[in-house]
């Protein structure tokens, strides 16, 4: 089995083992496998891909293909215990709503994202005046995924507004496979944030 | 029971099968049917492909569509013990070792359905009360009734859980009807390129298709066998089938505009254009195999079919809360028969019951004919979802 990207084995050790998961935007499923291996969840996955979906469902994972905003309407209410987005949050268009429904249908999510307040963000901002490509954030104004930019703090601002808690939290540099926890000024230095979240 | 591995004439391994029946329903423990009334003996024909292991815990029911038969995979045995030099089965690029369905791991099972013409019970069968066959007296089948042969077949061969019960179209609804009527004896379901209620443009197309049937001066009310058959009628019939398994984009890569065996139009009624003579070609080869009333039957059987109607009080979750299988559901972009809406609608009403549903639209421009032809993707699919489905049923 392939190592866990750095900030997949953070959310990977918040999680218990032998929970009910929900990955939303799940990808090729690394996540899911590892914890289905490893911690022996129960795992559901949605990826719009078809190609990444093909991809989990031959790796065992019970994986359906579709929008997550759209396809986690379904579930009950409190059908998981977790429900996981990882690095998607700065791709959805309505961020309010799906945190709102993942807490609906699990008893806490975790959400991550890359960091917009950076230093290197604000600095090529300020001295470019272009709008800035990053490795975290690698595209241009005109073809990015990412319509939600948004920093650490921006989040913590988030959770009172929308009205979720905040119950852990981890600030990391990462290259991948290897990475730091950023603790001094994280919304400056911290190129992602990892959130661990539950209603108020 | 157990099919016989051999090589074909290019040296690649297949399964050597043999067509074999099983009768039940003997008089006067006839069979009693959805529409109330009752039919018996029923015969039902199968095959079988790899071996069944010691705790019967490797079984796979595939169930084929509308006009398919048992032979799903491998070639017929001769009577030497090798291949026949006939035609492997209509599935065979997913049923054999090694492959999607491998039967060095499972023990595989086709049944062919009630109605049909290919073996089983059916309207061209004679008729035990008037030693003539059955014609338009053959009492109307439906999904449920198939489904409550195949599951006598079960019983026959001392199979009491199926690992997964797999098919697409009219076999997915089959696999459909299996999870909720049996719910206790499926671990996992493959419905393919399937609906659980035809649509009105489901039903319009097999209207029309029977109508062609019955306006055929030969069909004589279904009294046709011992003289000549409805074939005009069956062959158009078929034709407008397959202008339902095909799709806008298929046709137009696979026919286009172009002319058959000709540079320029001839001003005639002949067919001309290739979709005109693949139409014919197709059309003229089903009635040399099928049966006119089969067809009458059976699609008559796939428009009642309505899960929510059948089982949930018009309530596709209610449907559905009588399942405990694990589904991996696959339906086609460019299927228009039984479009991807259908199968995401069952999606959501699986995943409103908590099942375990996977789901997968391939990106496909063959229409609803896609699910039968090669692909890696439904390979690959279908070989990860039953390795859980085996690993996972193992574990409970």
């Amino acid at each position: 089995m392939n190592p866990l990207r750095y900030d997949l084995k953070i959310i990977a050790s918040w999680i218990a083992p032998g929970s009910k998961i929900l990955g939303l935007g799940c990808g090729e499923g690394d996540l899911l496998y590892w914890l289905k291996r490893e911690k022996q969840v129960i795992e559901r996955g949605i990826e719009i891909k078809e190609s990444k979906v093909v991809k989990c469902i031959e790796r065992g994972l019970s994986v359906l293909q579709g929008d997550i905003n759209e396809e986690i309407e379904d579930y009950p209410d409190m059908a998981f215990d977790y429900a996981i987005c990882s690095q998607t949050l700065q791709q959805v268009y309505e961020p309010a709503t799906l945190i709102r429904s993942m807490l609906r249908v699990a008893e806490m999510g975790v959400v991550s994202f890359p960091n917009f307040g950076h230093v290197k963000i604000r600095l090529k901002l300020m001295t470019s005046g272009c709008a800035p490509v990053t490795k975290e954030l690698p595209y241009s104004w005109h073809n990015t995924p990412n319509i939600r930019v948004l920093s650490l703090d921006d989040f913590k601002g988030f959770a009172d507004q929308t009205g979720f808690r905040i119950l852990k939290k981890a600030a990391i540099n990462t290259n991948g496979g290897q990475g730091k926890r950023v603790t001094v000024l994280p919304n400056l230095f911290a190129g992602y944030g990892i959130f661990l979240i539950g209603k108020e | 029971m157990s099919g016989y591995p051999g090589q074909d004439p290019n040296g690649t391994t297949v399964e050597l099968v043999e067509k074999q029946a099983f009768t039940f329903a003997q008089l006067p423990d006839k069979l009693a049917l959805e529409s109330g009334a009752t039919l018996g003996p029923v015969t039902i024909a199968y095959e079988t492909c790899g071996t069944l292991n010691k705790d019967n815990s490797n079984v796979i029911l595939v169930l084929h569509a509308l006009s398919g038969d048992a032979h799903m995979a491998g070639l017929y045995k001769s009577e030497k013990g090798k291949p026949e030099n006939t035609k492997p089965g209509w599935w065979d690029t997913m049923v054999g070792p090694g492959k999607g369905i491998d039967t060095d791991r499972y023990f595989v099972i086709c049944s062919n359905i009630l109605g049909s013409c290919m073996g089983s019970t059916g309207p061209a069968s004679i008729d035990p009360e008037t030693g003539k066959e059955y014609a338009a007296n053959f009492p109307m089948i439906t999904i449920k009734d198939m489904v409550k042969a195949q599951k006598a077949l079960m019983d026959h061969l001392g199979i009491k859980k199926i690992l997964s019960v797999i098919g697409g179209s009219v076999g997915g609804m089959q696999v459909l009807e299996w999870c909720v009527q049996y719910p206790s004896m499926v671990v996992s379901a493959v419905p393919l390129a399937t609906t659980c209620r035809h649509s009105a443009l489901a039903i319009a197309f097999n209207e029309v298709a029977r109508q062609s049937i019955m306006a055929d001066p030969n069909w004589n009310n279904g009294a046709y066998y011992g003289k000549k058959k409805p074939d005009m009628g069956l062959a158009i019939a078929r034709m407008i089938g397959h202008i339902t398994y095909l799709s806008d984009e298929s046709m137009r890569l696979k026919f286009g505009r172009k002319l058959q065996n000709k540079n320029s139009l001839s001003f005639e009624f002949g067919a001309e254009f290739q979709v005109e003579s693949y139409l014919q070609y197709q059309g003229n080869k089903f009635i040399k195999r099928f049966d006119a009333n089969s067809f009458l039957y059976i699609t008559k059987a796939a428009d009642y079919f309505d899960l929510a109607r059948e089982y949930g009080n018009g309530s596709l979750v209610k449907a559905f809360s009588r399942c405990k299988a694990k589904f991996l559901m696959v339906s086609y972009t460019s299927d228009w028969l039984y479009p991807t809406y259908q199968s995401k609608e069952m999606v959501k009403a699986m995943k409103k019951n908590n099942l375990d549903v996977s789901f997968c639209e391939i990106d496909a421009k063959w229409g609803h004919d896609a699910f039968l032809l090669p692909d890696p993707r439904l390979d690959n699919l279908v070989t990860g979802f039953l390795r859980r489905a085996a690993h996972e049923s193992v574990a409970i």
